[in-house]
């Protein structure tokens, strides 16, 4: 019998039976996420299945992340129905301003290796970064996994990612993350299957580059991107949780339906066009588009070595050019915060940003600003759809942080390189 | 299960993602599904939400349903009369969620059926039949897995658990 893959090995043990790829398991989940986006229909759910007590409580975390603040009457109520279900059942409930869920349950320790985490919400695949089986589901799913605990996932195919070398100046984890966008989206039944990321150029990147790499898999429509758990890995979880985990390490005959080598050495800044994430180019080949908006935030751009990094390079250039709109949206209030102790904060908005309260909202249209009609858009977000950030008419590229601050200096997509090598 | 329907085809392209098929900012107002169908494909497909009629069939690509796991993509179809879709594959979120709500998600070779074609789609147990009235073809369609069915037979997760408390008794 073949080895077993990560992901086979973390859903064999959640599902306690010996379970390989194709095999669709029930499996008890070790930590369920929510937002106010998909929890005020999972309890509409919950309660047309009798509202039971919810199974484990202690181990939900709800966040009130997309509508932060609310802008509608409606999505006010949403949070009154979720705090007031938080507080029936005993969960624990982030309010507006706290951040993003799985921004928080990485930030907590509510994350670790081995663990099997389902989050109602898409990029809950993130957590794949420290080593755990994470994914996203919808409403009703959460709705079951409250009432019973459970979960029911085919277990999936791997593919093996091996990262080799070091990144260049100006060459981030998100041009890692767009460049296997655009390797692994073409392959036909991509969705469904497991990344699981390795080789030696994983030891040099820290836990937010991580994070990145994870957060984008769900792009390329895969349903984990698990990273081999190392010193990173454990030195990151010794502040937020008692070391009561395991690393799962693959069998050294797991079997891969593929592998593949990203030379992270020879990397290049990557821009996905509009309107689909997918549509990775190098940046040479969106050189020179003018742009009008810059947003720095969301799951895969709003962590605080983000905001730094892109400051250093708006400050390198003299500041944004005249008339391009800077927003920015931490992912947590604990990033926040590290952004006003070291100043970052204070100087990105002596350069005009418009800072938003942390968690989703502008990524996705549901909160705060919006570009306006006929905006062209770079972003550090993760979703470049028509209409995506509450405009069917703006358009949005993809890119590093530093390619965004870079853009915003001169008002048309930069490489960032020729800031931070001149 | 014991399913017919027949329909007009409302054709879609690739990779249609969930807020192409309700944009994330209409849940902005509510998340009542009747009342968000008249903006279904409002940018993708203008002209959807007053062309359906009950029993009318999506057909799309690869990968329909991809990006946000939001629910309110599958609600809102089966509001406007939609139950079921004919795709070359599915996203993961999108094809639990769809099962969830009852509504049959099948993979099946889509390129030959337009916009408008007339199509039967018949499930009686394992059984599945997709007839293209149009062109008079049979459209050959990949059998719903056990877990599928399961999940259809009952009409979804909250029958399901409201019957048994769990997704596996213990």
């Amino acid at each position: 019998m073949a080895g077993k893959t990560i992901s086979e090995k973390i859903l064999s043990a959640k599902s306690g039976t010996s379970t390989s790829s194709g095999d669709v398991v029930i499996c008890e989940a070790d930590r369920l996420l929510g937002t106010d986006a998909a929890t005020p229909m999972a309890i509409d759910y919950f309660r047309q299945m009798g509202e039971p007590a919810v199974a484990n409580p202690e181990r939900v975390l709800v966040a009130l992340d997309h509508y932060a603040p609310p802008t509608t009457t409606a999505t006010k109520e949403f949070h009154d129905q979720v705090r007031g279900f938080g507080s029936t059942h005993g969960l624990c409930v982030c309010d507006v301003g706290d951040g993003i869920s799985h921004q928080l349950a990485a930030e907590r320790g509510w994350a670790r290796p081995g663990d099997l985490i389902v989050g109602a919400d898409s990029h809950t695949v993130t957590l794949g970064a420290l080593g755990a089986f994470a994914t996203g589901i919808g409403s009703s799913d959460l709705a079951a996994a409250l009432a019973c605990g459970q979960v029911w996932l085919r277990v999936p195919e791997t593919v093996r990612v091996s990262l080799e070398g070091t990144l260049s100046l100006g060459v981030t984890a998100k041009d890692i993350g767009l460049a296997l966008l655009a390797e692994v989206s073409g392959v036909e039944s991509s969705g469904y299957v497991a990344l699981e990321f390795g080789g030696g150029g994983v030891a040099r990147l820290d836990m937010d580059e991580r994070f990145v790499v994870s957060n984008l898999v769900v792009e390329m429509g895969a349903k984990a991107g698990i990273f081999l758990v190392d010193q990173t890995t454990e030195r990151y979880l010794s502040d937020r949780s008692p070391h009561d985990w395991q690393a799962v390490e693959p069998d050294t005959d797991a079997r891969y339906v593929r592998n593949i080598l990203i030379d992270v050495d020879t990397l290049s800044p990557r821009v996905a066009l509009p309107h689909d994430p997918t549509n990775v180019v190098e940046i040479s080949e969106a050189q020179g588009q003018p742009i009008d908006t810059a947003f720095f935030g969301t799951c895969s751009g709003g962590r605080a070595g983000d905001f730094r990094r892109a400051l250093n390079v708006l400050e390198l250039s003299g500041g944004p050019a005249a008339g391009v709109r800077l927003i920015v949206t931490p992912a947590s209030r604990i990033v926040h915060t590290e952004l006003v102790a070291d100043g970052t904060m204070d100087a990105l908005r002596d350069l005009g940003a418009e800072i938003t309260v942390p968690g989703c909202g502008p990524c996705c249209g549901t909160s705060a600003p919006i570009p306006g009609p006929g905006a062209m858009v770079v972003s550090t977000a993760n979703r470049n759809y028509q209409g995506r950030m509450g405009d069917a008419s703006a358009s949005i590229y993809l890119a590093s942080p530093e390619t965004c601050a870079a853009s915003a200096a001169t008002g048309c997509i930069t490489d960032p390189r020729t800031v931070l090598d001149a | 299960m014991e399913f017919r329907t027949e329909g007009s085809v409302h054709r879609l392209g690739d990779d249609i993602n969930t807020d192409h098929i309700i944009s994330s900012s209409r849940k902005k107002e509510t998340l009542d599904p009747h009342r968000l169908k008249e903006f279904l494909f409002e940018v993708s497909k203008p002209g959807f939400a007053a062309a359906v009629n009950e029993g009318d069939v999506v057909v799309a690509g690869a990968n329909f349903g991809c990006g946000s796991a939001m629910e309110v993509a599958v609600t809102t179809l089966i509001a406007s009369g939609i139950h079921v879709i004919l795709a070359r594959s599915f996203a993961r979120t999108y094809y639990r969620n769809a099962l969830n709500n009852g509504l049959i998600p099948l993979e099946c070779d889509v390129s030959d059926t337009r916009d408008g074609d007339r199509i039967e789609v018949v499930v009686s147990g394992v059984d599945v039949r997709v007839t293209n009235l149009t062109r008079r073809t049979c459209i050959p369609t990949k059998a719903l897995p056990p877990t599928a069915r399961e999940l259809l037979d009952v009409g979804g997760i909250v029958p399901l658990i409201r019957g048994r408390g769990a997704l596996c008794p213990s």
